[in-house]
């Protein structure tokens, strides 16, 4: 019994973390119809930059409190600029084209992102600087670390705060009519282009935290972590209903529950037949199967039938 | 609706054909005409060797290294200027990245097949060693591998596939009896499911089970994995005394961190894929005191060891990592079967590779009938303080082994006599009837170390004997 819970609070962490990378996807996808492929690189670009500033900080001798929030800053400026980057020069020029090119820009820029990283951090394994305390606890048998604790804790304020700025602001309110009809916002006076380019923004700079756990939880980066990554937190989003913000929380801690309790049992669910290498799978599965039976997810699509 | 969902399907096809292509960073190969050059006081023929290794992704450090081993070869051959049949030779290092992945490897053997490469090192992974030997075999092109040790590679029967370390029966069977010596009763296995991965794990599999281990846990992962919490909480639940991990060091090493995190206390052990310096930077503290092995003997322990070690590191300014030795010993076999046939056509030389007796670096170079090599040793490694440190070797030839025994002999001479020396200045300081005394004492400590000296040089030259004769 006590590796249910273990499997859990495994589950639940790695959910935690595909739900804030989810929710970048989400976003841009409510207002804008358009898949960002490059969000898992954005991602990844969090993370190696965190690790090259806390790194080269902590070297040099600065306490690592200290450290660890300069890299943090740092790197989400970095993202914050790469997404805003991303929609002007990629995204911006394609918005009246058909909904194909944008879909393609974006996996080209997710190829570019990739190769841009490997020039400027090699493609070794690189380590990620131990920012945040190693305390280790125990809970009916189940281990779990600080780091562990803390990455729920920043996922569950995060997604907190960014639905109080999309209910109760009125960059929220405007980012709801822009998904709505970009046209009607646009004619009731709401800047379309800063909504969309907000969306990027805080998008990004989510994807920048996310980046920041995913590196303390492993201790390891590389340029191509944020392939699968992506790919794995854009399937939470369908999950919970792309476009919704809810769903595309409770669809990336529900993934995370799927992938580390399937992975735990499959040996014994499929008498040995399936292993855990298959661990992957789950998500995938899990894909097709909501595109197959609901398509809209499991909260269907925020306000605005686009068909 | 439809338009959204079509949309939804396109791009995730999309995705997963960009996860099939991946990234192709295969550098151009160094274009070289193989015609001689015009003829000049003797004509100059141009050789190239192609070499395969995963130049990018998770084991793109290892991929390095093992150029970098192929690099230092080629060039002290350049600078010996050697000449073959009649010609003088230059070598060209045709270098390729296969990414460790099947297909790709298959895709860069056709290529430098279809360059006609002189010979091939390689490649490193046995996954992708394996397919390519085919093509390599049907193309006539002689293939020495300096780090695949799946035991298939040479058990196919192709006339043009050799090894220069031993293969993962042995290994397997080393590492087996080695956990069975620690005292250990059940063991968990976990594997990358590649073909490296998964020879060494059923290797190790069956040496445990005949040495009466029990194995609790059969659990997989592949290789370019880094979260392992799931298989290792069931592991947890085994309560397993050891883990045995099939892969390399890109995932060994995250796995002992998780290991630690989820409180799991059993030892780790693995092969030689994470017997590496990467290993311990990527585990951290939880990879101090867990074991893994390695083909062949330590640098140090060899004649042209740390002769090696020096020009590698004067030359590339970085460790060595892993297969680089190997990989320059591949070359050096190589080409010195070219001087033995006096040519440089594969044809002609490929019956001499089986002929060698070349003394490497990592050791006395024969292969046996299928192209592996004769009486490959296996170190064992523990991992202590940032360091591979020494435990023992199983296996292997007698000489080698009697040689380095011999080395260590010599080392103990030396210092016995360099106390000796320090014994006497001592002694030399003191005055009267002590120094009388102290001299009669020094005499037959002297005496006593030598003649101690002497039976150690004359026990390993003895055994040394022994082994020459046994051979």
């Amino acid at each position: 019994m006590d590796i249910f819970l273990q499997q859990i609070i495994n589950g639940l962490v790695q959910g935690s973390i595909y739900a804030l990378v989810a929710l970048g996807y989400t976003m841009v996808y409510g207002i804008m119809g358009l898949i960002n492929f490059a969000h898992g690189e954005v991602v990844m670009i969090g993370t190696l930059v965190t690790i090259t500033v806390a790194g080269t900080l902590i070297k040099a001798g600065m306490p690592v409190v200290l450290a660890a929030m300069a890299g943090i800053s740092v790197s989400v400026l970095v993202c914050i600029a790469l997404g805003w980057g991303l929609e002007r020069i990629a995204y911006r020029p394609l918005r009246n084209a058909p909904r194909l090119t944008p879909l393609i820009t974006a996996i080209g820029m997710s190829i570019i992102l990739q190769n841009l990283a490997m020039i400027v951090w090699g493609r070794n394994y690189l380590t990620f600087p131990p920012l945040f305390p190693k305390v280790h606890f125990e809970l009916a048998g189940a281990h779990f670390t600080a780091v562990q604790v803390m990455i729920v804790l920043v996922s569950a304020i995060t997604m907190g705060g960014l639905i109080l700025l999309v209910y109760r602001t009125k960059l929220g309110m405007a980012m709801r009519a822009t998904a709505q009809n970009p046209a009607v916002a646009s004619l009731m006076g709401v800047n379309i282009n800063r909504v969309i380019a907000a969306a990027f923004v805080i998008g990004s700079a989510l994807g920048a935290l996310a980046g920041i756990m995913v590196g303390s939880y492993y201790e390891i980066a590389h340029y191509q972590m944020g392939f699968m990554l992506g790919l794995k937190a854009f399937t939470a989003a369908v999950l919970g209903g792309i476009g919704n913000l809810a769903g595309a929380m409770i669809g990336g801690i529900l993934l995370g529950l799927i992938e580390a309790l399937g992975a735990g049992y499959i040996g014994d669910l499929t008498g040995g037949f399936l292993g855990s290498h298959y661990q992957d799978i789950f998500a995938f599965v899990v894909l097709i199967g909501v595109l197959m039976f609901k398509p809209s997810g499991l909260f269907g699509e925020k306000s605005g039938d686009r068909a | 609706m439809h338009a959204k969902l079509s949309i939804v399907a396109l791009s995730v096809a999309a995705a997963f054909a960009l996860s099939a292509c991946g990234q192709k960073d295969a550098p151009p190969p160094v274009a070289a005409p193989a015609a001689p050059a015009a003829p000049a006081a003797k004509p100059e023929v141009v050789v190239k060797l192609g070499h395969v290794a995963p130049m990018t992704g998770p084991q793109a450090h290892l991929g390095k290294d093992n150029e970098n081993g192929a690099v230092l070869a080629i060039e002290e051959l350049n600078a010996k200027g050697l000449e073959i049949g009649g010609a003088k030779v230059k070598f060209e290092l045709m270098a390729e990245d296969d990414q460790a992945d099947p297909k790709q490897g298959s895709i860069v053997a056709q290529k430098l097949v279809d360059a006609k490469v002189n010979g091939v090192i390689g490649h490193l992974n046995s996954g992708t060693t394996i397919p390519a030997s085919k093509l390599y075999a049907d193309a006539g092109i002689p293939q020495i591998s300096g780090s695949a040790t799946n035991p298939k590679y040479t058990q196919q029967g192709f006339a043009t596939a050799f090894r220069v370390m031993a293969n993962d029966v042995q290994q397997g069977k080393v590492l087996g009896e080695f956990a069975a010596k620690q005292g250990v009763k059940t063991v968990a296995i976990v594997d990358d499911r590649s073909a490296y991965g998964q020879g060494l794990a059923d290797e190790f599999k069956k040496a445990a089970e005949a040495s009466g281990i029990k194995v609790v846990a059969n659990e997989y992962t592949n290789d370019k994995a880094t979260d392992f919490k799931a298989i290792l909480t069931k592991i947890k639940s085994t309560k397993a005394e050891l883990v045995f991990f099939g892969g390399m060091d890109a995932q060994g090493g995250p796995m002992t961190k998780q290991m630690r995190e989820l409180g799991i206390k059993a030892k780790f052990l693995g092969g030689d894929g994470v017997c590496t310096p990467e290993f311990m930077k990527l585990g951290g503290e939880a990879s101090e005191g867990n074991y893994c092995s390695l083909p062949g003997m330590p640098l140090e322990k060899l004649a042209k060891g740390p002769a090696f070690k020096e020009r590698f590191t004067k030359r590339f300014g970085a460790d060595i990592q892993l297969y680089s030795p190997y990989v320059y010993d591949a070359v050096m076999v190589m080409v010195d079967s070219m001087q033995r046939a006096n040519s440089v056509e594969s044809g002609k030389f490929l019956p001499e590779i089986g002929k060698t007796k070349f003394d490497g670096v990592t050791a006395l170079i024969e292969f046996d009938q299928l192209g592996d090599l004769k009486g490959g040793a296996i170190s064992l490694y523990q991992y202590k303080g940032g360091k591979l440190e020494y435990v023992e070797t199983m296996g292997g030839s007698a000489i080698d082994l009697a040689k380095s025994e011999v080395k260590d002999a010599v080392a103990a001479v030396k210092e016995a006599g360099s106390a000796v020396a320090g014994a006497a200045s001592e002694a030399g300081q003191q005055v009267g009837k002590d120094a009388a005394k102290a001299g009669a004492e020094i005499n037959d400590a002297a005496k006593a170390a030598v003649a101690a000296g002497a039976d150690a040089v004359k026990g390993a030259a003895e055994a040394t004997k022994a082994a020459v004769e046994k051979k």
